[in-house]
């Protein structure tokens, strides 16, 4: 059994758990995501790692709340227990001294981007994040990316702050801004990355995604989590979950991610939640 | 001498159409009185051919004769000397293959039937109030590893703590039991009956760690600094698929996939436990194994209409445990034979709808001995489907060696350990089961286990 440190939304809808996991702090490196289940009934879903303190022996995460498993989560109080939590998994993200990074997060993605920023700043790269949200009020974590971040720009969908619109203005901000990537990574909902990955092809900058297909047990075994990259088939689990935006099979990777659809219906009625954006 | 009596009592089993239904066991056991005639039909040989049959080597006259002598504590015990798990391998050893090929009963007519024999002591002892604990000797204070809740480290670990060694289990999933538990459906093996296995190996003092990936949470280095040994029993867990187009259309599992969905995270269930499960109407699946033919079955449970073996031999060259194709023939199962899958065809929404098939002939005997499969060509037809299940083979995960600097693999990611000892080309590092020898069964990784468990103890005492 794993303790719930602390479970709360911080913007609507996105919530912050923090879990008391010594074994996996110590281990987790950016990038790397962990599997839950929230209870004995419960899914396993995969999270990606957007922080953790070795010395306190805790491991946070955001999660949006979309179905039946992140609505048993966001039903969590500190002092629960759950009871699987099992990781760190995935590759860690390649970090070395690329030069200038832009890292490009929305929803669950603001926080999963922060301390991939921390480590490339390390390295010594110029590191920039391009964070999207709904309005103003969606955005978080603003503060603590500045901290490892030379500049944080934002769009939002009603223009209540930064840019006005969508991730779809990637390459007119990065223009504007006369920011010149010699990479770019991006986290967030899978419409948003390969609206990145297909703005960054004809720049010809080298694009990291971090994909999140429906998993099961995110150790290679049951091949749930596959998809094509560059023809060849992956398992995201184990071979990534980060690949090359450019090289991603998008409409076989959507098609994938829709085939419990009308199943997760069921669950979401039981669990009285319907907070869909 | 009474005349000999060369048939098998049959085994009771729930009817064809009512098991469809539901997920309970389909073998239902011997009752006392049909142990006690089957047991009266051994010869209590003195120079057992059955014994060299089994790959741990038990006792089975020995066993026998209790039975027949209603002495069913020490028929228990007699086979426990060697065999930590009789409840799991009297269900699904392939006996037809082992210990009851080698009975001498069979140059006349019928084997006994040591499984189910061995299968009605071990439920016998898991129905009394109390099980006999075997004593416990104090801590020697050797810590050992191991890596895999599975058949081979459930072995070790129960050897090794009955040796006085301090034993933590670690296991990536969150229950115990490697196949047995996520792989081998409810009604051929009972969930309540491996967590009893594991129980029983919790109560030797064995510290099982769930949730922990090894290669991840820790690396076997690290685990090398705070254990004596490590023994990897990881099992042979990476599903292939077959290479086709299409194979990444929505309706289109691994075996694994399939199976874990039903068995670890209880589909079957479904709404009752989360984890969804497909209610496919038409479903193909590809082999002719043990896998196949659990998931055939799985996928009839849960109500499919029509489902399909498609395997690219006959039915004599099927892999799969003879009384599970029987099985899966009663309950409706078709077999397309001499079908080779080519091309997985999907609607405009990525959902699977037809398989093209292609007809095969057999031709010379192969390196394995079977008739070699040729394609026919121009043989193509089209199969309408909404499922496909692809059963055709596993290889070992490669999580470990990919994190492992300095441990050997096979071509086909095994890890290279000695068939003898399990010791790998690490030093305080074993393994064995799958992992090793690629997908087995669940004596031979108990058979590897032991031999670990053997080799770590005189490497770690001097002794022999
Ligand atoms: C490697 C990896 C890392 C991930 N990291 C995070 C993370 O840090 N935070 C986070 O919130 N999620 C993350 N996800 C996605 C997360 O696992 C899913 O949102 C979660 O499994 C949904 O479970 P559910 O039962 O609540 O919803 P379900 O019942 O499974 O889904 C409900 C509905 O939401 C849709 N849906 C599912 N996931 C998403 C999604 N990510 N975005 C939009 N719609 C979705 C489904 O298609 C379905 O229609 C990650 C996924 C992967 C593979
Ligand atoms: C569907 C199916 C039906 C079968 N039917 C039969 C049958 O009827 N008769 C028969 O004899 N055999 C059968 N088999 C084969 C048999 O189950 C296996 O040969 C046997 O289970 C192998 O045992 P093992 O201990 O080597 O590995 P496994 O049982 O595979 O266990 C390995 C365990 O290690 C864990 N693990 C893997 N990597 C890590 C890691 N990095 N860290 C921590 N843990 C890890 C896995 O999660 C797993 O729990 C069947 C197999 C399948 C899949
Ligand atoms: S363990 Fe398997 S091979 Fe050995 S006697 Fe029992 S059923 Fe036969
Ligand atoms: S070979 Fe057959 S008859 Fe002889 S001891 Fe073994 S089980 Fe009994
Ligand atoms: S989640 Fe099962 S193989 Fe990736």
């Amino acid at each position: 059994m794993f303790k719930v440190v602390e479970r709360s939304m911080i913007v609507p809808n996105v919530h912050l758990l923090t879990i008391e996991a010594s074994e996996v702090a110590q281990a987790a490196r950016p990038g790397n995501f962990i599997i839950l289940r929230p209870d004995e009934q419960g899914e396993r879903i995969p999270l990606t790692i957007a922080d953790w303190d070795v010395s306190a022996g805790t491991v946070t995460s955001l999660f949006v709340q979309v179905g039946a498993s992140t609505a048993k989560l966001a039903r969590l109080k500190a002092g629960d227990t759950i009871p699987t939590f099992a990781g760190p998994l995935g590759n860690e993200t390649e970090i070395a001294k690329f030069g200038t990074v832009v890292l490009v997060g929305g929803c669950y993605g603001i926080g999963a981007i922060y301390p991939i920023a921390r480590a490339l700043k390390a390295a010594g790269n110029r590191v920039f994040a391009l964070i999207e949200a709904r309005s103003s009020f969606a955005l978080y974590w603003e503060d603590r990316l500045k901290t490892v971040c030379e500049r944080v720009l934002v769009i939002s969908r009603d223009g209540s702050r930064g840019y006005k619109g969508h991730v779809t203005r990637l390459a007119e901000i990065l223009a504007t801004e006369k920011i010149k990537p010699d990479r770019l990574i991006a986290y967030g909902c899978t419409y948003q990355m390969m609206e990145v990955s297909r703005q960054t092809k004809p720049l010809g900058i080298k694009t990291i995604v971090s994909m999140n297909p429906i998993m099961i047990d995110g150790t290679g075994m049951c091949g749930v989590c596959r998809l094509t990259v560059a023809g060849e088939t992956k398992f995201a689990c184990v071979d990534g979950p980060e690949f090359d935006g450019h090289e991603v099979d998008w409409e076989e990777f959507l098609a994938r991610r829709e085939s419990y659809n009308a199943e997760e219906v069921e669950p979401l009625h039981r669990s009285g939640s319907c907070s869909h954006f | 001498m009474s005349p000999l009596d060369l048939v098998k009592r049959p085994m009771p089993k729930q009817e064809p159409f009512e098991r469809v239904r539901n997920f309970d066991e389909v073998a239902l056991g011997y009752s006392v009185e049909l142990a006690r005639e089957e047991a009266g039909r051994c010869l209590d040989c003195k120079k057992p051919g059955c014994v060299g049959g089994c790959p741990v080597g038990i006792d089975i006259p020995g066993f026998i004769h209790c039975i027949t002598e209603g002495d069913f504590a020490g028929g228990i015990r007699a086979i426990k000397q060697t065999n930590a798990l009789p409840a799991v391998c009297g269900r699904v050893c392939p006996q037809e293959e082992q210990c009851e090929m080698q009975c001498i009963l069979r140059k006349k007519g019928e084997s006994v039937a040591i499984g189910r024999l061995e299968r009605f002591l071990a439920d016998w002892e898991a129905a009394q109030e109390t099980t006999e604990a075997p004593p416990l000797p104090p801590l020697n204070g050797r810590s050992i590893a191991i890596v895999g809740s599975g058949p081979a480290g459930i072995t070790v670990a129960a050897d090794l703590a009955l040796r006085g060694y301090k034993i933590t289990m670690f296991e990536a999933l969150h229950e115990a039991g490697g196949v047995l538990t996520y792989g081998i459906p409810e009604f051929r093996l009972p969930k309540a009956i491996v967590r009893r296995e594991v129980q029983y190996v919790r109560s030797l003092g064995v510290d099982l760690r769930l949730d922990f990936v090894v290669g991840k949470t820790r690396t076997m280095d690290a685990l090398l600094e705070s254990f004596d040994a490590v023994f990897v029993g990881a099992g042979a867990g990476l599903p292939w698929f077959m290479d086709i187009p299409g194979e990444n259309l929505n309706g289109v599992y691994s075996a694994n996939e399939y199976l874990t969905r039903c068995n670890l995270m209880r589909g079957f269930r479904f709404p009752a436990f989360d984890t969804p499960l497909k209610r496919s109407a038409r479903v193909a699946v590809f082999g002719g194994g043990n896998v196949a033919m659990d998931s055939a079955r799985t996928a009839l449970r849960l109500g499919a209409d029509e489902v399909h073996i498609v395997y690219r031999r006959s039915h004599d060259e099927l892999p799969a445990r003879a009384e599970e194709v029987e099985n899966a023939e009663e309950e409706g199962v078709m077999f397309d034979f001499l079908t080779l899958p080519v091309r997985l065809i999907g609607n405009e929404r990525g959902w699977l709808t037809e398989i093209e098939c292609r007809r095969m002939e057999l031709g010379e005997p192969d390196a394995s001995g079977r008739r070699r499969p040729i394609e026919v060509a121009g043989s193509e037809f089209m199969m309408r489907m909404d499922a496909s299940v692809c059963a055709i083979g596993n290889s070992p995960n490669p999580l470990i060696p990919m994190t492992t600097p300095g441990l050997e693999v096979g071509k086909r990611g095994n890890i290279v350990a000695d068939e003898e000892t399990g010791l790998t080309s690490r030093r305080r590092v074993w393994a064995g089961g799958d992992v090793v020898t690629g997908a087995a069964t669940v004596i031979s990784a108990m058979g590897a286990g032991r031999r670990a468990a053997q080799s770590i103890h005189e490497a770690l005492s001097g002794a022999k």
